[in-house]
């Protein structure tokens, strides 16, 4: 009997060599902030995976991995371990992935949402969530009887204040006298913390909730308080079916499935993405029968518009809190601008955290 | 926003129900260790009871067997703690910390099917009464049955530490398990009692979460709270009472900070984030200045492993 098994063994560790050392097969890694049951965020970024896979491409995750010094030991394991194309997929891994991808030249890393591209193997990807954003304003600015939108922030970061100020923006269009306000949770998921920062912001009089966090706690305790609410990441209508008005939605599948080819096929090269609606790397869920059909109708119209460039989320004038002037009358707000946003525009209660 | 009277009364009774989880896992732990048993797998054996309280839920559609059946898990899962620390006696923090991560991952795959599952509603208690007194009324009504439970246990936790015979023994084999060996007292099964009695309330808090109060299953949903109960019962020297004030200030400053920051105040958000943390470590230490006090709750054995000689 152990004779069989030593024999097996050998055979294995044969095997095992055998398919490290040929390095034939193409593999795709991915890494995860959340859990992939999270139905938020890290949930969309795992069905981006189950699209590379269905295309015929190994792939293995690694999830629920802290930002900072536990990302790079997982990076650098996937690299080692003979992953040929990495996609981090949270701000947090930025220095990380940057740091990895100049000890493996002939991996390809690609990092979501950041804008480091230290080597020529490091290429960014992101979505114009602002866009979303800008309809959820929109949507607010009408919906709202208090004139308070209650907002829960993750962290200060470009991407969420981008975010707040894009979605303020378009309220005050619609809503001269709409007041954001905002409470910071430092972290991206938290059930509980989410739930009582919303409760929060409703006690504190908001009628809409919306949340630039992973759970659904925050929609699900806006349905409890009968209060309006906004899926985020993804389509979160069935835990809140009265309270949710539309969601945004990432939809990464089409973008991973075209990278992991490329560079399957060593057509990889660098490159710094930024799709929106327009490409559908950002797209809206079903807008709730709630809002009514005109509102309905004009959203929908302000979407194509968004979508075909007639519109921008950022068109100026646009004042900072102080009242200097952002962006000048007639103009928009450049890329470079929309990817370092640090302060507020008017119409924002409170101070950025530093 | 005006700060009027009911308006006080809400705030109050959402700082209540925060604390719950809290309440409960920290009791829970506390009797474990004060039988001299240091179970670090609060927030494993918590997630478990999470998951199959839900799980439970979903399959049976009923929601007192989900409460039980969440305790039941929590009494299996420390069932394995308790035979590995106490026949088996392994080291109490390696094996704790492995119920931990053992417990998280166990919970992520059993709760596969359950994600995305959108939760029932809980039954509230006088949920009449809630409306019609203004402040009382949403202190004292309208919550489940499980908050008052968590907020009576701390008492009888109390009552049954100082004031029973059972109560003794468990405080005799934290102390100095030997002598109580000696009386004639089953130090491994008191010890075995006290860990599934551990287990049973973790698993009624994790239940807490996932069923009442934020009815759903998401991975790691108690998101650190095992490891908040855990430091409370020491900051609390080990004081059922000390317990319940501690857990009260940390969901009452968390509340209170997110309230801050929809209000406006201008005060670093990081410094109100890091708040509940810092006030429950001082007003605990504060209150439990008395080294005397400290010594007489403290379970000397903490952590030992005890075993009798044949």
């Amino acid at each position: 009997m152990y004779k069989n098994f030593f024999r097996y063994l050998i055979s294995a560790i044969f095997l095992l060599g055998f398919s490290v050392n040929s390095n034939a097969d193409f593999k795709v890694g991915f890494v995860y902030v959340g859990p992939t049951g999270d139905h938020g965020w890290t949930f969309q970024h795992h069905e981006g995976r189950n699209a590379v896979e269905a295309a015929g491409i190994k792939t293995t995750f690694v999830e629920s991995v802290p930002e900072g010094a536990d990302a790079e030991r997982v990076i650098r394991q996937l690299a080692q371990s003979g992953h040929d194309l990495i996609f981090t997929t949270s701000f947090g891994y930025m220095d990380p992935t940057n740091k990895v991808a100049k000890d493996f030249p002939n991996v390809k890393f690609e990092h979501a949402t950041g804008y480091k591209r230290e080597h020529s193997n490091v290429s960014t990807y992101s979505a114009r969530f602002y866009e979303g954003r800008t309809l959820l304003g929109h949507i607010a600015g009408k919906m709202t009887k208090t004139n308070t939108i209650g907002y829960i922030a993750s962290f200060p970061i470009p991407e969420v204040i981008r975010g707040i100020n894009a979605m303020t923006l378009a309220a005050q269009k619609v809503n001269p006298n709409i007041k954001t306000k905002i409470v910071w949770v430092f972290t991206w998921y938290d059930p509980g913390k989410e739930a009582e920062a919303a409760q929060a912001l409703i006690d504190q009089g908001a009628d809409v909730i919306m949340q630039h966090t992973d759970s659904t706690a925050p929609v699900q305790t806006a349905e409890k308080a009968g209060v309006w609410s906004f899926g985020q990441a993804s389509d979160m209508q069935r835990f809140a079916p009265k309270s949710i008005l539309t969601s945004i939605i990432d939809d990464w599948a089409p973008y991973y499935v075209e990278r992991a080819i490329a560079a399957r096929d060593g057509t990889w090269n660098q490159q710094d993405t930024w799709h929106g609606l327009k490409e559908g790397m950002v797209a809206m869920g079903p807008y709730n029968s709630a809002m009514g059909a005109d509102l309905v109708k004009e959203v929908e119209q302000l979407q194509k518009d968004l979508a075909s460039g007639k519109v921008h989320s950022f068109t100026g004038p646009i004042y900072d809190q102080k009242g200097n002037i952002l962006v000048a009358e007639g103009k928009v707000a450049d890329d470079g601008m929309l990817a370092g946003m640090s302060v507020y525009v008017k119409g924002v209660e409170g101070d950025i955290p530093k | 926003m005006s700060l009027d009277i009911s308006f006080i009364g809400i705030l109050i009774g959402s700082i209540m129900a925060s604390s719950v989880p809290l309440i409960l896992a920290a009791s829970g732990e506390l009797i474990t260790e004060r039988s001299g048993v240091l179970n670090l797998g609060v927030e494993g054996m918590m997630i478990i009871g999470a998951i199959s309280g839900f799980a439970l839920m979903v399959i049976t559609d009923n929601l007192f067997i989900a409460i039980v059946g969440s305790m039941l898990s929590g009494v299996i899962i420390s069932l394995i703690f308790g035979f590995l620390t106490q026949s088996l006696l392994t080291n109490h923090v390696a094996t704790g910390l492995a119920l931990t991560i053992f417990g998280i991952g166990l919970s992520a795959m059993l709760g596969k099917n359950f994600v995305g599952i959108p939760g029932k509603e809980f039954p509230v208690l006088f949920s009449s009464l809630r409306e019609s007194i203004p402040f009382f009324g949403p202190i004292l009504f309208g919550q489940s049955i499980v908050l008052y439970f968590a907020f009576v246990l701390p008492f009888l936790t109390n009552y049954f530490l100082k004031k029973t015979k059972l109560g003794l023994v468990v405080r005799a084999v934290g102390d100095s398990p030997v002598s109580a060996s000696n009386q004639g007292i089953n130090v491994i099964l008191v010890r075995y009692c006290c860990i599934l009695y551990g287990g049973a309330m973790c698993g009624l808090a994790g239940a807490y979460l996932s069923l009442i109060y934020t009815p759903q299953w998401i991975e790691n949903m108690t998101a650190g709270r095992g490891w908040i109960a855990l430091a409370l019962v020491v900051f609390a020297t080990w004081s059922p009472i000390k317990v319940l004030i501690g857990a009260l200030i940390f969901g009452g400053i968390t509340i209170l900070q997110l309230h801050m920051q929809a209000i406006g105040f201008r005060i670093p958000v990081q410094f109100l984030s890091a708040l509940p943390y810092l006030m429950t470590i001082i007003v605990l230490v504060v209150i439990s200045r008395d080294s005397r006090k400290i010594k007489l709750n403290t379970p000397t054995s903490l952590g030992r492993i005890f075993y009798k000689e044949k």
